[in-house]
């Protein structure tokens, strides 16, 4: 270690050449240069890398969320439909299906769909001006299940059965477990694309944290000669990569979190189109809760710190290859 | 504090460049490494310096065997040597005083407990009026004072120092030459390689002699 002043007085005597005003205070310029390392590029790299990762997530967020309510929704229901068979009044046998279904436990309101309505939910595939009386469509009665309590099926079909044998109950288990399958692949592959990502952010910014050790390797060297060692010189360098990655991390995440705050308005100037539609059915309002918010935040400044890691990494490995 | 014994060096799979090199440079000691040119002057400072390995026997420093020494352990090490390197080795985006400072500020002192022995310094080599220029405007012989600046500010244990007068007049030199005795007298082992005979002459020393790989010494 070099001695102190202390211990030898001052190293050179300038006598009459000694500097007669005090010295100032100096503003130091950082020992590894802003512009030495080619930020703006890299800063785009993480940004679009942050923008997709904030998409995904958002995106993934809002499918489980809508799915949660559509599943809520149909569990909370059971269908029933009454076929028209010969020899039987379709009528009298759906309102004896209708007393047999209000008359089970754990079933709030029953609501039989008129004659129009049928005719309104065919419409589609029939088109307008249909009567129903020359054609053998079933008629449909929706049960409303108490929240929380559990219908008992078995004892409902016997009864539904019972009051007509053309009547079958649909309590939407296979489209739910069809909902839920759907609703799981859409998370792992949101999390797929997740871990590409972030594998492909590490790639990125290891090779900028290489081309900018390349072209500062004169620095790094005058370092080496003065002592210092590779934490010093890595923590150097380390700081510009973490403020270029908290810099992309800020720009891709804010821009998807706007383009999620505009998504409402954005689906407004949609609705009505076939794509709006189908957008709509699908998630909803398109609105992220105030929680998905902090999860993209959260997420930017995991990609931030993830851009610092994997730079700190390949500098300690380029460092070592420098003497 | 230096000893090196039966040191040899090869560059890749090439002839041997040094060849069994048995040496001590005492604590304290002031001696001029002198030879011909491409006789291994440079390659024997980087060995001095630790920033080449032998490639066969052992080079004890400050009390430890280098070959055993870890990367944190020798940059320990270099914060006791100060070394001047032919092609100076300035940052060129730090100011004359930033570069002369930096040995300090790689220790983490603190700018005001050093600006007037940077600024002092400075001055002593003639480069008071250069303190704030970059490097690509200055000289040769400028840039020179300032390497040799950087070498010595923190009164390193030993300074290793490659041809320092080969850019400056004979005035300067001799001031140099001074500002490398004074610090020899304080208590650093120099280490001047050179093949300046006026400089040699100048200042009686021991020299080491470096002629076909193999070191002869005089007294």
């Amino acid at each position: 270690m070099s001695r102190s002043d202390d211990q030898l007085g001052p190293l050179v005597d300038l006598g009459r050449e000694r500097p007669q005003v005090p010295a100032r205070a100096r503003n130091m310029s950082p020992i590894v240069p802003r512009g030495s390392i080619s930020g703006s590029a890299l800063v785009a790299v993480v940004a679009i890398m942050t923008f997709l990762a904030s998409i995904t997530t958002g995106t993934v967020l809002l499918v489980s969320a809508s799915a949660a309510e559509w599943q809520s929704e149909v569990a909370s229901e059971i269908t029933v439909q009454v076929r028209p068979a010969p020899g039987r009044d379709l009528d009298r046998d759906a309102a004896a299906v209708a007393d047999a279904v209000r008359a089970q436990s754990g079933i709030v309101d029953v609501r039989q769909f008129t004659r129009e309505e049928s005719a309104k939910l065919l419409e589609p595939w029939l088109g307008s001006g249909l009567s129903l009386e020359d054609l053998p469509v079933p008629r449909v009665l929706v049960a409303r299940v108490q929240p929380g309590s559990a219908v008992d099926l078995e004892a409902l079909r016997r009864r539904v059965t019972q009051a007509a044998p053309t009547a079958s109950v649909d309590d939407h288990r296979a489209w739910i477990e069809r909902m839920r399958s759907m609703t799981g692949a859409t998370v792992v592959a949101g999390l797929a694309i997740l871990v590409l990502v972030i594998v492909a952010t590490i790639i990125s910014v290891s090779f900028a944290t290489r081309g900018a050790m390349a072209a500062n390797r004169p620095i790094v060297e005058v370092l080496h000669f003065v002592g210092a060692g590779d934490r010093f010189i890595a923590n150097r360098f380390l700081r510009h990569f973490l403020r270029l990655g908290l810099e992309g991390g800020v720009i891709g995440g804010g821009i998807a979190m706007l383009v999620f705050g505009f998504s409402e308005s954005i689906a407004n100037w949609f609705s009505g189109t076939p794509v709006g539609d189908q957008f709509a059915a699908l998630l909803g309002t398109f609105s992220l809760r105030p929680s998905g918010y902090l999860m993209l935040a959260v997420q930017a400044v995991v990609i931030a710190a993830i851009t610092a890691w994997a730079s700190r990494r390949t500098l300690l490995a380029t460092l070592d290859d420098i003497e | 504090m230096v000893r090196f014994e039966n040191v040899g060096l090869r560059y890749g799979l090439g002839p041997e460049i040094l060849r069994d090199l048995s040496f001590l440079i005492p604590a304290h000691s002031f001696q001029f490494l002198t030879g011909p040119s491409g006789a291994g002057k440079t390659s024997l400072l980087k060995l001095l310096f630790l920033s080449l390995r032998p490639t066969r026997g052992l080079v004890n420093l400050f009390g430890h065997d280098v070959s055993l020494l870890s990367k944190d352990q020798i940059a320990d090490l270099r914060k006791r040597i100060g070394i001047v390197l032919q092609d100076f080795r300035l940052l060129d985006h730090m100011t004359t005083y930033e570069n002369v400072s930096l040995p300090f500020r790689v220790i983490g002192r603190d700018e005001s407990s050093y600006r007037k022995e940077v600024i002092d310094l400075l001055k002593w080599v003639g480069l008071g009026e250069r303190m704030d220029a970059l490097p690509p405007i200055l000289s040769g012989g400028e840039k020179q004072r300032a390497a040799i600046a950087r070498a010595v500010i923190s009164r390193p244990q030993l300074l290793l120092a490659d041809e320092p007068t080969g850019n400056v007049d004979p005035t300067l030199g001799r001031r140099l030459l001074r500002l490398f005795i004074e610090l020899n007298r304080s208590g650093t082992a120099v280490v001047i390689a050179t093949h300046d005979m006026t400089l040699m002459d100048q200042y009686d020393a021991r020299r080491l002699v470096l002629h076909q790989g193999r070191l002869h010494i005089y007294e």
